[in-house]
């Protein structure tokens, strides 16, 4: 995630850098709406899912974070959270032809299988609460990491607390 | 002659004195199980492989933990004719109690038979013989097959030597790991990747043949469950659409797979033929329900639930009826996986550290088997005689598997080219 909030901020950078008048940055490119998936294929290969790094960038930069946290063992957003999932809302809200896949990770102290149970509900947390600010169902989708991806790699409680979260991620 | 044997007498008390004799601690269950049965395994003549024969046996017969084998460097060699008829009061002079020979010979089909022959070398007598057709490529399947021989005619249980495990080779920092299905034989050779490590993939599991595996990949950005048919590498998504899916196993028979799907914030257990149809759901509590294990006759499942507050074992028939907790004993219970023999549940008991134990099918009777700082998922070799697990240690270093003895010793670590997680047993190969 570090790596495309990078390269989203460095073309944010060069454009302001080549402006000498007071013209606002371009906004980024709206991609076309998305391909409706097979619901009934079991072919693999049909289920691609493409980010959008520099409008996940600009998600951040103007909603605040991409990002929540939990308690462990916890699903339950904090006032902070909410403040965060508002404003990323108003975002989507604001951005057309974009979806959300909302995807719930575990810190490395529980087993593997109750991990990705429990990604899903920090998900479906997360999810719940942007469709109460308005964002319609039909432009999120709910996944689950476990503890697959953690993104700070101790083994103590400032790397688990890191790895507790809930991330929106922009998709096509 | 007499020379040669001295020094296997000498052999025999260095070797024992250089076995790894970690000691375990108070909680675990008590003492080892060697024997120290000293076997000979001299080179088998009739062909040149009939060394690495001889070495994969030996091996094979130390990593059952019962026996102290010796060979096959060092002994004195035999004739083709004299495998049947051992000079058996030179090994008696030798303090060897038993004695594995045999032979290689060419057949018609351009294929070979390994004769393999067990002595007891105290009574003066053939315990067992067998004789194994491979083709030239194959000669470690009859090695294998020659040490379940020896294990099985004196340990009384049922062999598990010859056999795979399918685990996730895992290579890179934690925070971009990368993970892919592997296959192996039981003893670490012929490891071969399944998958090429663009997606992530945890959790594969043989059907109960061993043609097919269940696994789950991270297919875009979502856990599913895919079923894999070993031999021909034709795979399909579980259940079609848009769910999360993962913990998948397969019922005894094969006909159906269990697994876990998460919806609304709610993980349940699901049922579905493994030849396609509708899932069937068995579990609807509020709350986590995952890792189903069946019983080995089918009936029943084992699988974990956060129902009550924090995850603990329950039993369900396998139409889901009759749900009732069988872990009881304080701490967390996970990944429950009931042994092939029917009578114990093994699991990942979480009270702090992660460790692997075992308790009687019906609860009850707990017994802690390793020590370890995150040991988990737990997996059973045929015979019900040992669990695989992975073994995470704390701080640096990669995660690896290991297999531990039910009735008690230490751990051994399982030789994997790189850091190995979430082993399944193969059933014995035919």
């Amino acid at each position: 995630m570090n790596k495309t909030i990078l390269i989203g901020m460095t073309a944010v950078a060069l454009s302001l850098g080549a402006c000498a008048r007071k013209t606002p940055p371009p906004e980024p490119a709206l991609p076309e709406a998305p391909a409706p998936a097979d619901p009934n294929s079991t072919d693999p290969n049909s289920l691609e899912v493409v980010e959008l790094p520099a409008l996940q960038a600009d998600l951040v930069a103007k909603a605040g974070s991409d990002t929540i946290y939990f308690g462990t063992d916890e699903y339950s957003l904090d006032e902070a959270s909410k403040a965060t999932l508002a404003a990323q809302a108003r975002w989507l809200l604001s951005t057309p032809n974009v979806r959300a896949s909302i995807e719930g990770h575990a810190d490395e102290r529980g087993t593997r299988e109750y991990n990705q149970a429990l990604g899903e509900r920090r998900a479906n947390a997360t999810r719940d609460f942007l469709r109460s600010q308005g964002v319609p169902d039909n432009r999120m989708t709910v996944t689950s990491w476990g503890k697959e991806r953690p993104v700070a790699t101790g083994s103590n409680e400032e790397a688990w607390a890191q790895n507790r979260r809930a991330v929106t991620v922009i998709i096509r | 002659m007499r020379k040669i044997l001295t020094l296997l007498l000498a052999g025999i008390a260095s070797t024992a004195i250089a076995q790894d004799t970690q000691e375990p601690t108070p909680e675990l269950v008590g003492g080892s199980v060697k024997s120290n049965v000293a076997i000979a395994v001299p080179v088998m003549p009739g062909d040149p492989v009939g060394r690495q024969v001889s070495e994969v046996i030996v091996s094979d017969l130390r990593s059952t933990g019962l026996f102290t084998p010796l060979g096959p460097g060092g002994l004195p060699g035999y004739s083709v004719e004299e495998a049947g008829n051992p000079a058996y009061p030179s090994w008696r002079n030798a303090g060897v109690s038993a004695l594995v020979s045999g032979y290689i010979e060419p057949r018609p089909d351009g294929r070979m038979t390994v004769a393999c022959y067990l002595h007891d070398v105290t009574a003066g007598r053939e315990l067992t013989h067998q004789g194994f057709a491979v083709t030239s490529s194959d000669w470690r399947r009859a090695a294998h097959k020659c040490a379940d021989l020896v294990y099985a005619r004196l340990s009384g249980q049922q062999p598990y030597l010859d056999t795979r495990v399918v685990y996730v080779a895992e290579t890179g920092p934690k925070n971009n790991r990368q993970k892919r299905i592997a296959l192996m034989d039981s003893d670490g050779s012929n490891n071969r990747y399944l998958t090429v490590g663009r997606n992530t993939v945890v959790t594969p599991r043989f059907s109960p043949r061993g043609d097919k595996l269940v696994y789950v990949s991270y297919i875009g950005r979502k856990p599913r469950v895919l079923l894999l048919d070993v031999a021909s590498g034709q795979e399909r998504l579980l259940i079609p659409g848009n769910h999360i899916t993962f913990a998948p196993r397969f019922s005894p028979s094969g006909r159906d797979i269990a697994f876990s799907m998460a919806e609304n914030g709610n993980t349940d257990i699901y049922i579905v033929s493994a030849s396609g149809g509708q899932p069937r759901r068995l579990t609807s509590a509020p709350g986590a329900d995952t890792s189903p294990s069946f019983s080995p006759d089918g009936r029943q499942i084992v699988f974990e639930s956060d129902r009550s507050g924090t995850q603990q074992l329950y039993v369900m028939s396998s139409d889901g009826g009759g749900q009732r907790r069988i872990s009881f004993g304080g701490g967390r219970y996970a990944s429950p996986a009931w042994s092939p023999t029917g009578n114990l549940i093994a699991f990942t008991k979480i009270a702090g550290p992660f460790r692997i134990g075992v308790m009687n099918a019906g609860g009850g009777g707990e017994r802690i088997l390793t020590d370890g700082w995150q040991d988990e998922g737990p997996s059973w070799a045929p015979n019900g005689q040992f669990v695989m697990f992975h073994r995470t240690p704390q701080g640096a270093g990669a995660v690896r598997l290991y297999a531990v003895p039910v009735g008690g010793g230490s751990a051994r670590i399982m030789p994997t080219p790189v850091g190995g997680s979430d082993p399944s047993w193969s059933p014995i190969n035919n």
